[in-house]
């Protein structure tokens, strides 16, 4: 079964009569690291929740590894694992505890439960804190213990909600590297977060939802492919009192030591240096001025708006 | 589902259960002991001395079972209750929904854990009872069927209302406005016989009655209802309650949106 996450036609409507999904179809390869993105009430967490079954569909079907949620609730549940997007473990067990209790609610029994709750707590740096109340732990070690909880029954799919929300660099950079060794190890992940930039490092196939509809779904090379332009930031040695005159390009002064040029993919930067020496205009450092996923995900999403609006 | 998956989920969820409550054993196997332990003095010792006999028996050894089974029945109900509630207010009920665990194994590990309580507290009772009158056994096995029906029964009860319950009011309303005053009409510290005809009559529709005389019958042998119709009613309790449970976590009520 070459498909982990098989999603047809589903669709969810609330008791308030919100729809929330109307009628997305996904599909995720087995080993594939998977992004979902979309804007807050997109409905990337009742597409999780469905999946996971804490969300009844309306309609529609979801199977994991060819395993009905429905009809073969146990199989399909067997094969994953979740990482909610808020803390829902038991704040007054012990962090050991909430593993082998996760690992007793798959049928692992309590000898073989203490030894897998030991081997990921030790690599997500928890094993000091096991027998510490979960109330105890800090935001991202609490974090790294749902993350843990997920894995304790070696899921063949770890499904992961905003993970690193709140979570400081260091420890997402050493979060993301953790998730790409367990993907790199056979472990399909499917990722929602609101970091661009992790979602690009991290993902090899990408789908964007809004408003309940699947946007874009596709390989985030092509996505990224489909960027044309992007914009430069240059901090400057010397203040300018206007925006250089650039041939071919659009330059803006946002104060007078930085710079903002529009760079079409096409034309490359030889020539805006070319041109910035020829002015005599000496640049310090040079960033993108915002994450490549994120320009193309504002304009998917603000294009939906247009075709929406009346 | 292979029955070692299935019996390790149900173990694992009564251990927890058992675990959490011994956790805060302060909060909840000393107060039914010190509240027992005062019924015992006050209404046995004091009160009682002055009454006399009922059925045939000292007040005090009248009313032991009445108390035993008092507090099992608010044990059980409040352990699962309290708990189930508190699962689902802190949403480590998803742990549970997300994993390969049969609606029929969560209802039963809880209610388990529940009728753990109950039965532990309800020794800790019957132990300090020895304190303050002989206690023999007439019928054991009437005693011990008794015992954890009743359990069961108020188990089952409480996870119902835990599903239904959205704040912790919600949680406190059936045990105070529903469950004591029933119990304590339940001929938990009198006989019915003492009652006029049309009392004992509105006492017979109280479903405590039967549990309380029942137990009573089988510790000191003496019961002011039919034990057979008594057993036959717990039994249809259970088949309700059950069913009725095992819908709501099928509609997934109060748990899944």
């Amino acid at each position: 079964m070459d498909v982990a996450l098989r999603i047809k036609g589903l669709q969810k409507t609330y008791d308030n009569g919100f729809k929330a999904l109307k009628g997305i179809d996904l599909e995720v390869k087995r080993g594939d690291f998977f992004a979902l993105l979309g804007p807050n009430g997109a409905g990337k967490s009742t597409t999780l929740g469905i999946v996971t079954s804490l969300v009844n569909r309306t309609s529609g079907s979801v199977s994991v590894f060819g395993h009905d949620i429905v009809t073969e609730p146990t199989d399909a549940k067997l094969c994953m694992g979740i990482v909610p997007q808020e803390f829902n473990f038991n704040a007054f067990e012990k962090v050991q505890d909430i593993l082998v209790t996760q690992a007793g609610y798959y049928g692992i029994k309590r000898g073989m439960a203490l030894e897998r709750s030991a081997h990921y707590l030790k690599q997500l740096g928890l094993w000091e804190k096991r027998n510490d109340p979960a109330r105890q732990l800090s935001g991202g070690m609490k974090r790294r213990l749902m993350i843990a909880r997920a894995l304790v029954h070696d899921p063949k799919l770890l499904i992961l909600d905003e993970p690193t929300a709140g979570v400081d660099i260091e420890l997402r950079r050493s979060m993301w590297e953790f998730l790409q060794n367990i993907n790199a190890a056979g472990t399909t992940i499917i990722l929602t977060t609101h970091y661009l930039e992790e979602a690009e490092s991290l993902c090899r196939n990408i789908a964007i939802i809004d408003k309940g509809e699947i946007i874009q779904n596709s390989s985030m090379k092509s996505l990224l492919a489909q960027l044309n332009m992007e914009t430069f930031i240059f901090d400057l040695e010397v203040g300018l009192s206007e925006a250089p005159k650039l041939k071919g390009f659009v330059s803006r002064l946002k104060d007078s030591h930085t710079l903002e040029i529009d760079v079409l993919k096409s034309e490359g930067l030889n020539d805006v240096f070319e041109q910035l020496n020829r002015d005599q205009i000496k640049v310090l450092s040079m960033r993108n001025k915002a994450n490549r996923l994120e320009e193309l995900f504002v304009s998917l999403v603000e294009n939906q708006k247009g075709s929406a609006a009346p | 589902m292979n029955t070692q998956i299935i019996w390790t989920a149900f173990l694992t969820i009564v251990i927890k259960e058992v675990r959490r409550f011994s956790r805060i054993w302060v909060q909840t196997l000393v107060p039914p002991a010190i509240t027992m332990t005062l019924y015992f003095i006050i209404f046995g010792n004091l009160v009682g001395s002055r009454i006399g006999e009922m059925g045939g028996f000292d007040y005090m050894q009248y009313i032991v079972p009445g108390l035993i089974m008092m507090s099992i029945i608010t044990n059980s109900y409040g352990n699962v209750v309290s708990s189930f509630f508190g699962t689902k207010f802190q949403r480590n009920i998803e742990e549970l929904l997300v994993a390969p665990v049969p609606n029929f194994v969560i209802l039963a590990g809880y209610v388990i854990g529940g009728v753990v309580r109950g039965l532990m507290v309800g020794a800790i009772v019957t132990l300090l009872s020895l304190f303050f009158t002989d206690l023999s056994v007439s019928h054991p096995l009437v005693t011990i069927a008794i015992v954890f029906l009743t359990a069961v029964v108020f188990a089952l009860g409480g996870f119902i209302n835990a599903v239904y319950a959205n704040t912790f009011d919600d949680i406190s309303i059936i045990p105070t406005f529903v469950l004591t005053p029933l119990t304590y009409l339940g001929g938990v510290f009198y006989s019915i016989s003492l009652l006029p005809e049309f009392w004992q009559w509105v006492s017979q529709l109280n479903p405590i009655l039967y549990m309380v005389n029942t137990f009573r019958y089988g510790i000191l042998g003496v019961s002011d209802i039919d034990i057979g119709f008594a057993f036959g009613m717990i039994i249809l309790f259970i088949v309700v309650l059950s069913a009725f449970s095992l819908h709501l976590l099928k509609i997934g009520k109060g748990i899944r949106s």
